[in-house]
């Protein structure tokens, strides 16, 4: 028998290996558990991967101070909560974070005091539309950490306010899917529909439907924040108000007084909102006699 | 001065001939371009985090370059016992560890040129802007701050046999300085005595390359670095690496070659 040449050798096994790629292909697709959508991250680190999106989340905070951050060092300064993130100037949560943030101090010694001309030592905020800049990290904190809910209601914050409606929209949705029974999502998405697309019907259906999630989290001693049962029912109560139904928006504020740090400015609003019920009624009384 | 620069021009023929360089480049070029080319919620203005990525690789490369390259040096001539005919000449060892030192720190230099360059392209086509002056002074600082670096290894590549253990420790010692240097005084007070002093003295004492890292300038546009103050740093960074040169001199001059 004639001996065969190593190039066809190789080309035999090219098909050998070839056709076998065709039979198992579709095969081997069922035996891993992995779903399809799973992303490049998500296969590569795992679970792990959960540990580098608080990383990205940080630097997108870092961004958003354009370098100006505490270290690790100073992290009994560093902010404890992202509310800065979406606040603007002059509001209370921005007035606390310009005091949290004042943590460089004077120098301690020469060394300190000459090294601060290469690193940036003012306390800003990206403005003019650099707010942009934040969205990569993230993203990337998001596809890392899917179940970590402050990325996707800070990106749709700014998303929103850079003109980008419709990705506000799909990252919330992304979001949502990923945290199926999360009142701070609702909210943002309620507020996109209302503030955006003015569209309060679908509006009052999501922030329904958030404050439904938010008892519901309650009532499973969850223990839920109440930051966004206040937001959802303040926001709620403008809606039903601007629509006339005062009861309703009374109810709602009634809520939020239970979850609001200055329930005494609330009290006025039902007092004022109780007023307008009662001069609504009044007026229907001889008529009704 | 002849014997020297002749010894440098070896060194850098060597950073040239040798792969490193060109694998390091094309790494950094191809993660930079491929972050680069993603799109995050269609908005092709954000260019921060190109930059910020392009940065890192920069500096991780250059570091890569100026300790693999000077720890290899002395090793490698006395490994190969070229440093017999070396020394052979009318070649002095305070002229061989400045040779090397100067070979090494120019090497770098035209690798961070490099770099530099194609830092300016990607992040100029896409900002639309040119601060070519801080791109100058972060070059400029970055390659005074590879000086000592370069001078510290050379040092250590005295000490140490294997340019590996000089590599490794040299890497711990550079990150180390650049990531906690700056805070070393904020531990120190925490401390109580005598670690407090201990502590404090160890933060005088170590040459406080973090000064030298303006990439976050860069990055978020900010202004230039005082001229004064880059002259100051560059002071600083010369008699740090004179003083790691004369170290390695002072025990080179007596070290037995043979291994």
């Amino acid at each position: 028998m004639k001996k065969l040449g190593p190039y066809l050798i190789l080309l035999l096994l090219l098909a050998a290996c070839f056709s076998l790629a065709t039979i198992l292909q579709p095969r081997a697709s069922g035996w891993s558990k992995r779903a399809q959508s799973d992303n490049v991250l998500k296969i590569l680190f795992g679970d792990g991967r959960r540990l580098f999106a608080n990383h990205f989340f940080v630097q997108a905070d870092v961004s958003f101070h354009s370098g100006y951050y505490p270290s690790i060092f100073d992290q009994a300064r560093a902010p404890k909560d992202t509310r800065h993130l979406t606040a603007k100037e002059g509001e209370p949560a921005a007035e606390e974070h310009e005091r949290q943030m004042n943590f460089l101090g004077p120098p301690r010694d020469w060394i300190e005091r000459f090294g601060r001309h290469f690193i940036i030592t003012d306390h800003t905020h990206l403005a003019g539309n650099n707010e942009r800049e934040i969205l990569p990290w993230l993203k990337l904190s998001a596809e890392l950490d899917p179940q970590k809910i402050e990325t996707y209601t800070v990106a749709a914050y700014w998303l929103r306010d850079l003109g980008k409606v419709k990705e506000a929209e799909a990252f919330l949705r992304e979001g949502l899917l990923n945290n199926p029974d999360s009142p701070e999502i609702l909210f943002e998405l309620g507020r996109l529909y209302y503030e955006n697309y003015h569209d309060p019907a679908r509006a009052r259906n999501v922030w329904d439907l958030g404050l439904r999630r938010w008892s519901e989290q309650e009532a499973a001693g969850k223990n839920p924040d109440l930051f966004p049962l206040e937001q959802i029912a303040v926001n709620l109560s403008r809606l039903e108000e601007q629509e006339g139904n005062f009861a309703r928006a009374i109810q709602l504020l009634e809520i939020a007084k239970r979850a609001s740090p200055n329930p005494e400015a609330l009290q006025k609003q039902i007092d004022e909102l109780k007023q307008k019920l009662d001069t609504r009624a009044l007026p229907a009384s001889p008529g009704s006699r | 001065m002849n014997t020297v620069l002749a010894l440098t021009g070896v060194v850098i023929k060597e950073m040239y001939r040798r792969k490193d360089f060109y694998v390091l480049f094309v790494l950094t070029a191809v993660i930079t371009l491929l972050m680069g080319s993603v799109s995050f919620f269609h908005d092709t203005r954000i260019v921060r985090y190109v930059k910020e990525i392009a940065l890192l690789l920069i500096w991780v490369s250059a570091l890569v370059i100026a300790v693999g390259t000077t720890a290899r040096q002395i090793p490698a001539e006395r490994e190969n016992r070229t440093i017999f005919p070396l020394l052979a000449k009318p070649v002095t060892r305070a002229q061989v560890i400045l040779g090397k030192f100067a070979g090494c720190w120019l090497a770098c230099g035209l690798a961070l040129i490099v770099f530099y360059l194609f830092f300016g392209v990607v992040s100029g086509s896409r900002e639309h802007s040119w601060p070519l002056l801080n791109y100058f002074q972060a070059f400029w600082l970055q390659w005074v701050m590879l000086g000592i670096v370069v001078a510290f290894v050379l040092l250590g590549s005295v000490f140490f046999s294997a340019p590996s253990s000089n590599a490794t420790i040299s890497f711990v010692v550079v990150l180390g300085i650049l990531l906690l240097g700056r805070y070393l005084n904020q531990v120190a007070l925490q401390q109580p005595e005598p670690l407090r002093s201990i502590v404090y003295g160890l933060y005088f004492l170590i040459p406080h390359l973090e000064w030298y890292d303006v990439r976050d300038l860069i990055v978020y546009d900010q202004g230039l670095v005082g001229w004064l103050d880059c002259g100051l740093a560059t002071l600083y960074a010369a008699v740090y690496a004179a003083l790691l040169l004369f170290g390695a001199w002072l025990v080179f001059r007596r070290k037995a070659l043979n291994l």
